[in-house]
């Protein structure tokens, strides 16, 4: 079948016009979307002025569309319009019936007041709403807490409401599936601070201690702390994800008709799977870290590995490995708690999942750090 | 209002469609003529919504031939492609309202996007669409989340009909609304249609709507289309499906209510 069958509207399509005669209005022509910033401009220019047309000539009117027919009401007048038959009773029924539809929309004024307000306003009130909007965030953040141990705290003396395979799959989601990831990352860190340490140690002739470096950084902090944060950025915005769409398909509210806790239900199967993911992957981290550190001493510093070995036997004690490892629930607690938390928040719209997603990962990592550097303080003060 | 001496402006031939080992649509065919309302009625399961979804290019069927305005459009180039698709318009089951933009940029979208009218106008026209069907003026700079369920199929609607199209799809238009809510979109798309001349494809398990409003019904059971006539024919039909949905309580009724305001 050939195209001209069903011609579009924009081929062969005679723009309209508006012609004045002696003592009437010629409208000619097609009256489409594809000509309408054409005829905005004449209607705009006949208006000029003028209050209402006095006599309307509509039989030259060839085709005419929504588009065209909003132009024509603005030009002849909704009132006028709507009494199409007086005023071209020679136009056929359809594009009557369009005329007569469109001027009764019209009708109604179509133009909205909107507001203005003043910038240096708008700045203020911007500013306040996000000041309050952090205040009651940190607020929520502790009454979930709170919520989340006390369900755990109903929870823990009653084994048949474990959610046991709930939890190992996301144990396998958010650990076993990063083991990969987070034993890459640390081994490549720890060869950087071996590096780091070298170019500085060398200059004292004390490049042996590239190997305590190495030892306090990851034991203490690095490990746990780059596992952290990668989960931060991958399970965070996860949980945030799964749970913000379950919201907005209204399932969170089924889980409540149905007389379940979502907290129960959703909330503790990944606190608790992260707790026990997150030190694993700190542990994890910790060891390929280190051994990233020893390959570098090995392959670029001379220090061989039995020796490598024997310095940390001698001189690190256990102590910095359970200070480093006991970071690992707090943050995975925090990191879970947040991501859910978030998800949560969402409210219906894409918009809102993908900013309460985001919002999960920038928090999570900021709490990672905060908690992180009071530990830090601590065990300082503590001479630990 | 029905031509059926004129070219459809869909012609479905032979058309296939499976998922695995299940045969969905097996040798189906289909016309939508100009200017008519062409029911689509089936029980669940029957392939309504997959059949749709293969006229307009959503889904990618397994043999037969679809044609819309003589065109297939699996095998033209995407732009022009895109020109063929400008031509019709797509109200889906749940408004598909893009929940990021206000009812007014919903509309606008479109309009800016392939017309290149600047945002001002084109929001004027949004607003006229917007009260084509029948949404109050305020409902323009909400979002979608704050509309209720009537407001937002009318405000899909009105995204469908933004670019004036021919043909308008229809997926369950009234399912989820109040009867009042029901029988006002069944009224409003027979207005729209005489007033903007639309040839339309409306899926629906509605019996009110199928009776007030369709010109054809075309059913859809065993894998094929095995009626697509006049009510009054399909009623006719010697087939038990038919039969239970046109003879069923609730086919009694809705016919009842239907022949009422004829007699008075």
């Amino acid at each position: 079948m050939s195209l001209t069958a069903f011609p579009m509207t924009t081929i062969s399509s005679h723009p309209g016009r508006l012609e004045q005669g002696p003592d009437r209005l010629e409208i000619t022509g097609d009256w489409t979307l594809a000509h309408h910033a054409a005829l905005k401009k004449q209607v705009s220019a006949w208006r000029h002025g003028r209050s209402a047309a006095s006599k309307v000539d509509l039989s030259g009117l060839a085709a005419v569309d929504t588009a065209g027919a909003a132009l024509l009401v603005e030009l002849i007048g909704a009132d006028r319009l709507r009494r199409i038959d007086d005023l071209a009773p020679d136009l056929p029924a359809a594009k009557q019936a369009l005329l007569q539809t469109v001027a009764k929309a019209m009708a109604v004024p179509l133009r909205l007041e909107q507001s203005r307000v003043s910038p240096v306003i708008a700045f203020l009130a911007q500013t306040g709403r996000h000041v309050e909007a952090l205040w009651r965030q940190q607020r929520m953040l502790l009454a979930f807490i709170g919520l989340t141990l006390a369900t755990l705290a109903a929870t823990l003396p009653r084994p048949r409401r474990w959610r046991i395979t709930a939890m190992v799959a996301h144990i396998q989601q958010t650990g076993l599936n990063a083991v990969l990831i987070v034993s890459l990352l640390t081994f490549l860190v720890g060869a950087v601070v071996a590096f780091l340490g070298a170019t500085v140690l060398v200059d004292f002739g004390a490049t042996i201690y590239t190997v305590h470096l190495i030892a306090y950084a990851f034991l203490r902090e690095f490990g746990v702390m780059l596992a952290a944060v990668l989960l931060a950025g991958r399970t965070a915005s996860a949980f945030a994800a799964q749970i913000g769409s379950m919201k907005s398909n209204e399932e969170i509210d089924a889980i409540r008709t149905l007389g379940l806790s979502p907290v129960e239900l959703l909330v503790l199967p990944r606190v608790l799977a992260m707790m026990v993911s997150l030190p694993i992957l700190s542990f994890i981290g910790t060891i390929t870290g280190i051994i990233g550190g020893g390959v570098v001493c090995a392959l670029m510093l001379d220090i061989p590995s039995t020796q490598f070995l024997a310095v940390f036997e001698r001189d690190i004690t256990l102590r910095h490995f359970f200070i480093g490892l006991a970071k690992a629930p707090v943050f995975a607690f925090i990191i879970a708690v947040i991501g859910c938390l978030e998800g949560f928040k969402v409210t219906g719209s894409a918009q809102s999942l993908g900013e309460h997603t985001t919002s999960s990962v920038v928090q999570s990592i900021f709490m990672v750090i905060l908690i992180d550097a009071i530990a830090a303080m601590f065990c300082m003060e503590m001479r630990w | 209002m029905v031509n059926a001496d004129q070219n459809p402006l869909i012609r479905v031939r032979g058309l296939v469609n499976r998922f695995g080992s299940l045969t969905v649509h097996e040798n189906l065919d289909l016309d939508l003529f100009p200017g008519e309302i062409l029911g689509v009625v089936g029980g669940s399961g029957t392939g309504k919504s997959v059949l749709l979804r293969s006229i307009v290019g959503l889904h990618r069927f397994n043999g037969g031939t679809v044609e819309v305005f003589g065109e297939q459009l699996d095998r033209l180039s995407p732009s022009r492609r895109s020109e063929i698709e400008r031509r019709f318009g797509v109200l889906f089951q749940r408004g598909a309202l893009f929940t990021s933009l206000t009812v007014q940029e919903n509309v606008a979208l479109p309009l800016i996007e392939h017309t290149g009218l600047p945002r001002h106008d084109a929001e004027h026209l949004a607003r006229l669409k917007l009260a084509l069907t029948g949404l109050p003026p305020e409902a323009a700079l909400k979002f979608p989340a704050e509309l209720s369920g009537g407001m937002v199929k009318r405000a899909a609607l009105a995204r469908a009909l933004a670019l004036d199209p021919e043909i308008l799809f229809l997926d369950e238009p009234t399912a989820g609304l109040d009867p009042i809510g029901a029988a006002a979109f069944d009224r409003l798309i027979m207005t729209l249609r005489d007033a903007l001349g639309l040839s339309v494809f409306l899926v629906t398990h509605d019996l009110d709507t199928l009776y007030t409003t369709c010109d054809r019904v075309a059913v859809l059971a065993r894998r094929r289309v095995l009626v697509a006539d006049r009510l009054a024919v399909v009623e006719a039909t010697d087939d038990d499906w038919i039969r239970e949905y046109f003879h069923g309580p609730r086919g009694r009724a809705a016919y009842q209510a239907n022949q009422l305001p004829q007699e008075t």
